[in-house]
Formats: C-alpha cells, sequence, structure tokens
C-alpha cells in the first residue's frame, strides 16, 4: 500500500522517467543540504547579501529564558552585528515571562516586544507560534530567522548557517536547522540521543502521507530562516503544532525545492520530560490531521477532542490530569489589514 | 603621549572598552565554552587567534601550542608581551556552558581564565578605535601547558626562544581587577604517592591501606612550623585514594605546595617534609616516594620600580585601589629572565558557593576599566614606563 502511495507520487524527472520518492530525496539532500562551514566566510556572505539587498531580522521567542538570552544576544550581536553585519535587527519576542528574561534581553542591546502589544486588535494567545506570527509584522526583514532561546551552546553558526542558503540560492525559500541533539543531564553532557517526537511521531506521519518531507533530517527542529514572502502567505498554528504546519503548508504550496536544511552540527538544550513531548504530540497531531482534513487527503474525519488525559498516582489511586490542547492558528499574515497597510500593500 | 596625558585619556579608554562590550563578552562566553585541558588547548588558541585576525595582528603558534599575535610597532626591536594562560582546569565531561546575567557572567572557571583571554583578544581593536599606533611591538600570549604540572612551560619556553628583546612584560588574570604583584612568592609544588607495594605482608601490617599513612604524612607536614615572617605557608591542595568504602586503598596521592618568600626556607621545609615521606614509608611497609615537579625562587622588583609606579598610577587613575600582594602565578617567568613584569587582573569576581570550586561569577561592569587599564599599561610601557628600574 505504501509502496502504491510512493509510486503514484511520482514524478517526471527531466528525461521524463517516473522518479522515486528515494530518489528525488537523495536528489534533494544532495542539492539542498547544507553544512554551516559552507557559509563561514562571513566577509563574502555581507557581500553577497549587500550585493542582493537582503535585509535579515533575526527573532527570539522567549518565556522565561532568563539563563540563555543574555548569551544569545551578546554572541549574536558581537558576531553578526559588530564584526560582520550580516543582521540588521535582533529582536526578543516574549510572551510575558515572569522572571527577568526582557530586562537581561533589553540591557544587551536586544528590541524586545511583548508578543500580546502587537497587533492588539487580533488579541493575545500565549504560545510560541504566536510570537513567531507577531513577528513577521512587527519586524522589518525580507528575511526572518527564528533561534529558541534555551540553546546552551550557542554559536553565530545557528544564525549564518541558516541565511547562507538563502543568500546563495535564491530558488530556497525556507531552511530548517538540523543537528545532532545531546541532551543535558545533571551529571553533564551525553554524547547522542532526543529528538523523541520527530522519531516516533513526526517522521512515521510524514512517511505515511508526505514522504518526500521526510528528507528533512529535523523537521521540529526551532530554528529557521524563511522569506518574508513566504512566511506571510502562510497559517500560523500559535502551540506546538507550527514547525509541522510550516513543513506541510510550504510543501504543497511551493514544493520540496523550496527547502533547504544545514547541519548546525550541534545544540545543547534542556531535556524535556516525556509527560511534555505526550501533550507536544497531541498538538502536532491536531495540526497533522487538520492538515489532512483541509486538503482532502483522509475523507470525513470524524470530530477531533481537544482533551489529552495524563495520569499519577497518588496514594495507589489513579487521578487523571486533563490538558486543554486546542491548536488555535493565525490566518496568513498578508490576510491582516494592518499589515498591508503597514507593508503598502493594496487593501 | 606623555604619562600624564596617557593617565587623562583613562575615561576615554573606558569607554571604547564599552563600545565593544559585544566583543569582549562574546569571547568570554565562547573562549570559555571551549575545553582547553593543558596540552590540548589548540581550539581555544585557533579560536583567540581568529580574533587577534580582526585587527592587524600577525598570528602565529610555537611548538608547545601557545597562540602568538604581534601587533607590530614602528620600532621591531621593542617588545611588550601581555600573556596568559591558554589552559583551564575544566574536565572534558564538565557542563562547559556559560550564562551571561544583566550584571555578571557564571561558570566554570570563568575566571580561570576565560575573561584575560577574552580581554587580550580584544585589546588591539580597542587599540586601534583609539587610533593609537605604538612604537614597541605588543605581543599577546596566550601561553598553552601552563598549569599544574606544566608549570608554566609555554610561557617559559616562549620567553627562552622569543628572538627579540622583551622590554617588559604584564601577566593579565581575570581576577581580581585592583591587584597589582610585582613579587612572587618561592614555591614548590609536589606530590607525594603512597601505594601498596607488590609484595606487601597483608600478616605482618594488616587491612589500613595506603590512606592510613599518608594521613600519617599529612599530619607531620602539619606539625611543621611556619613563620610569619618571611610569610610561609604548606598549603595541601588535592587528594585522591582507595575506590570504596570497603576495600583497601592500594594507592592515595597527595598535591601540595609550600609557599615562601625566602627560597632558604623554602629548601629547608622541602628536606623536611621528604624525611617524614621516608619515615612514614618505612614505618608503614607502604612505597611512599615523594616528587617536587615545579620550582620558583622568590623575588621581583621594588615597589618603588618605575613599571610598578606606573602600573598603580593606572589603577588610582581609574579610582581603583592597588592591592599588591606576592603572587605564585607565572610572573616569576618573566623576573627571574631579569624581565620586568607585573600581574594584574581584569575584573571582580568570586566563587559561586564556598564549596563549590568550580562555577565562578564575574562582574560585567568592572571589565572596561580592566580593559581600559591595559590600554593604559600598554601605551605607558611602549613610552619606557618599565625601564631605569
Amino acid at each position: 500500500m505504501a509502496a502504491e502511495r510512493e509510486r503514484s507520487q511520482g514524478v517526471d524527472d527531466a528525461r521524463g522517467a517516473k522518479q522515486s520518492v528515494s530518489g528525488r530525496i537523495r536528489d534533494w539532500l544532495g542539492r539542498n543540504t547544507f553544512h554551516y562551514s559552507e557559509f563561514s566566510d562571513l566577509r563574502a556572505l555581507v557581500r553577497d547579501k549587500e550585493a542582493r539587498g537582503l535585509t535579515i531580522s533575526l527573532c527570539i521567542p522567549t518565556l522565561n529564558e532568563e539563563k540563555t538570552i543574555g548569551k544569545e544576544i551578546v554572541v549574536f550581536r558581537s558576531e553578526l552585528m559588530t564584526r560582520f553585519p550580516l543582521v540588521d535587527e535582533i529582536a526578543v519576542m516574549d510572551s510575558g515571562s515572569d522572571d527577568r528574561t526582557r530586562e537581561v534581553a533589553a540591557d544587551y542591546g536586544a528590541n524586545v516586544y511583548m508578543a500580546a502589544d502587537i497587533l492588539p486588535e487580533m488579541g493575545a494567545r500565549r504560545g510560541k507560534g504566536e510570537n513567531l506570527w507577531k513577528a513577521i509584522y512587527q519586524l522589518r526583514g525580507d528575511v526572518i530567522v527564528y533561534v529558541d532561546a534555551d540553546i546552551k551552546n550557542i554559536r553565530p553558526h545557528f544564525v549564518y548557517g541558516l541565511i547562507g542558503p538563502l543568500i546563495r540560492r535564491p530558488e530556497v525559500s525556507y531552511v530548517k536547522a538540523f543537528y545532532e541533539r545531546p541532551w543535558v543531564t545533571s551529571d553533564g553532557v551525553r554524547p547522542s540521543g532526543g529528538g523523541r517526537v520527530t522519531e516516533i511521531l513526526v517522521r512515521p506521519l510524514l512517511s505515511l502521507f508526505f514522504p518526500e518531507l521526510t528528507a528533512l533530517i529535523q523537521p521540529l527542529s526551532g530554528e529557521y530562516a524563511v522569506r518574508r514572502q513566504v512566511l506571510e502567505r502562510i497559517p500560523f498554528p500559535i502551540g506546538y503544532g507550527v514547525e509541522t504546519a510550516h513543513l506541510i503548508d510550504v510543501y504543497y504550496r511551493w514544493g520540496l525545492d523550496a527547502f533547504a536544511q544545514t547541519d548546525i552540527s550541534q545544540r545543547v538544550h534542556r531535556n524535556q520530560p516525556t509527560r511534555d513531548l505526550g501533550r507536544m504530540a497531541f498538538g502536532i497531531l491536531q495540526t497533522f490531521f487538520s492538515r489532512l482534513d483541509s486538503l482532502g487527503l483522509a475523507a470525513e474525519l470524524p470530530d477531533r477532542a481537544t482533551i489529552l488525559r495524563q495520569f499519577l498516582v497518588r496514594d495507589g489511586v489513579h487521578e487523571q490530569q486533563e490538558y486543554d490542547l486546542k491548536e488555535e492558528e493565525r490566518p496568513p499574515m498578508i490576510d491582516v489589514p494592518a499589515y498591508r497597510a503597514r507593508r503598502g500593500l493594496l487593501p | 603621549m606623555t604619562s600624564s596625558e596617557i593617565l587623562n585619556c583613562l575615561p576615554q579608554f573606558k569607554g571604547i572598552a564599552l563600545e565593544l562590550r559585544d566583543v569582549l563578552l562574546a569571547n568570554i562566553a565562547m573562549m570559555g565554552e571551549i575545553l582547553a585541558p593543558s596540552g590540548t588547548e589548540q581550539d581555544r588558541v585557533r579560536f583567540f587567534l581568529e580574533r587577534l585576525a580582526d585587527s592587524e595582528v600577525q598570528c602565529s603558534t610555537d611548538e608547545n601550542g601557545s597562540g602568538i599575535g604581534v601587533l607590530m610597532g614602528e620600532d621591531a626591536a621593542r617588545n611588550i608581551v601581555f600573556a596568559t594562560n591558554a589552559d583551564s582546569l575544566v574536565r572534558d565531561d564538565a557542563d562547559q556552558t556559560i550564562e551571561i546575567a544583566s550584571d555578571r557572567i557564571v561558570g566554570p572557571f570563568v575566571g580561570d581564565n576565560s575573561v584575560a583571554m577574552a580581554a587580550l583578544a580584544v585589546l588591539p581593536l580597542a587599540l586601534e578605535r583609539m587610533g593609537i599606533r605604538l612604537k614597541s611591538n605588543l605581543v599577546l600570549l596566550a601561553a598553552a601547558r601552563m598549569l599544574e604540572r606544566s608549570d608554566h612551560h609555554g610561557l617559559r619556553a616562549f620567553l627562552d626562544h622569543f628572538p627579540g628583546a622583551v622590554r617588559a612584560g604584564v601577566c593579565v588574570e581575570s581576577v581580581q581587577l585592583g591587584r597589582l604583584n610585582f613579587r612572587g612568592l618561592g614555591l614548590l609544588k609536589g606530590e607525594i604517592v603512597c601505594r601498596l607495594p607488590e609484595d606487601y605482608d597483608w600478616a605482618q601490617y594488616g587491612t589500613t591501606g595506603t590512606i592510613t599513612p599518608m594521613s600519617e604524612i599529612i599530619a607531620q607536614i602539619n606539625r611543621i612550623a611556619v613563620p610569619r615572617d618571611p610569610k610561609t605557608s604548606i598549603v595541601m591542595g588535592a587528594i585522591r585514594g582507595g575506590i570504596s568504602g570497603h576495600t583497601i586503598a592500594r594507592q592515595t596521592n597527595l598535591l601540595f605546595e609550600i609557599r615562601s618568600e625566602s627560597g632558604e626556607l623554602l629548601e629547608q621545609i622541602r628536606q623536611r617534609v621528604e624525611d617524614i615521606v621516608e619515615d612514614v614509608g618505612a614505618a608503614s611497609g607502604m612505597k611512599a616516594r615523594i616528587e617536587f615537579y615545579a620550582r620558583r625562587p622568590p623575588g621581583g622588583l621594588e615597589i618603588s620600580h618605575p613599571l610598578v609606579r606606573c602600573a598603580r598610577d593606572v589603577l588610582n587613575g581609574l579610582q581603583v585601589a592597588p592591592m599588591m600582594y606576592p603572587t605564585i602565578g607565572y610572573l616569576s617567568a618573566f623576573l627571574s629572565r631579569k624581565i620586568p613584569a607585573v600581574t594584574i587582573g581584569c575584573t571582580t569576581g568570586e566563587r559561586r558557593g564556598e564549596l563549590d570550586e568550580i562555577d565562578e561569577a564575574i562582574q560585567v561592569a568592572p571589565l572596561f576599566s580592566g580593559v581600559a587599564q591595559m590600554m593604559a599599561l600598554a601605551l605607558l610601557l611602549d613610552g619606557g614606563a618599565a625601564d631605569g628600574g
């Protein structure tokens, strides 16, 4: 069955012959997979960026990241603004941290925004996707780079490795990071592992319905750089489903060749408990099924519940913990009148 | 520029350092997160040299792996050396992460010596921004193989083989801003090893293992009378022995130091410790041996030396109270070669907790005075401040 689906998805290659999914993935990997070191000549990259007249914004979505945000801002400002003017603005888009995240970020020169203050007429939602979406409105760049704030081993290549393909390859619109993911435990650093949700949920789902997208090594990575023309035209789930939705929407509209991926080498961050990953998986599944629905890939899906139940045992009794996790979506930014006005687009 | 003109420029130097805050702090974070145990500093040294390459600095490494940057002056015959150690004590299985808060930076051994190396790396850029061109060559050295048993090998080898005449040296330490060391204490670094002999007679000597005789050695060393004047001390630094509570410790190691302002006293204590080790070894039936792997004679500059005077003037100009005391650091590598030198600090800092010997915290705000201090000293030494002592 799967083989049949794969065959039916075959496309004509240049010689008119059908090419298998495996073949297309192999070709794409060869053409569109990079290593950050290919872009480490930052002087040359800045020259190319200026020649193309691009502006680049860096957005760091935050919620209580005071431990790591200072170093991220300092390293990015030093390496990508002061030493090499590759990035034109660094913004922290905060969901309402109650620690010193915003203060530390501002102290080190980031433009700090409260997501709730942007497009107030659209209301405020709490979630990373909300911050990413509002950044499209607030930031100026032709390219927006999103980098998570919880990275302990932050280095400038987390950004320039993603920008590089967009500067050098005009046909590429969306660049994702992939990396080895050593978990950090209280004992220190383990050499490898991670990506549990990717490997036991997302990759199997992509294999079932969008096999070409399995070419992306880390489909859920929180680091990506995207051209504004693409970002403003795709909807944004506000929660865990945002990366999955992007992949499917960009793939459906622009095809696999719009994507590229860059090996960022190693990313050290705090390991999440399995229960948290369960909630993440629930959000991703909601997004996935909503895409299957809207794209007509699954007929007559039943109404889907939004409650995730997890359990605790207290005094020998199993207690339910209910989480109402509804993956709301923001519309494509280009459909928002205030955005069109801000960008000088026709109403 | 005259000395007083240079001192008058201190506020401007500080302003330039503040302008370079991002680069300086990024240097600290990124250098600090590169593992650099003694003998394998190459990644950190490479990073250091890459930063220097932003300015017109000639970069190279020597056969020990030390990173050397030379900002060429107009008179190639004169050299001023600013040095720090490139290696650190962080183990390769430790979390190396450095955290930058608004007012401080916290991380493993960030005060020893990531800050100093980061400040050295930014110095050419700071001078360039001030439009300063020195007459002397400014040599920036990140010396490899310095700590523990390496015994400052990188700096000693550099000074022994450097082709030009070194006019003055400045040892740059991360902390504390205000320190001004111009004399070195005499130092002996030693290791005592107690080991069960292969033919150990269990019936005769019992099952106490090597920990008991080592504790006897320590007790006897502690009974050695050390005078307050001349300043003398014996430091028991690290001990390791045994593998579990119910097995006999086959080997116990003790690392220690003897420090004194008097070379004669140092020698007397050395002989006494050797006797103790021999006595206890013989009485216990253990193989007890002692090795002194590092020796430094006491000595240094007089407080009236022009270099000390001008370094003190710089601190006073920055409104930082000078703290003058003898050091056991690598200053002696310069002094023992008759090169006038001082040790300075870049910022203030402390260990995170009394018992935590790894994480250190340094303050951000004083760093800019630290860099201004280095800029002023470079200019003053270039003008001949260390000459004539």
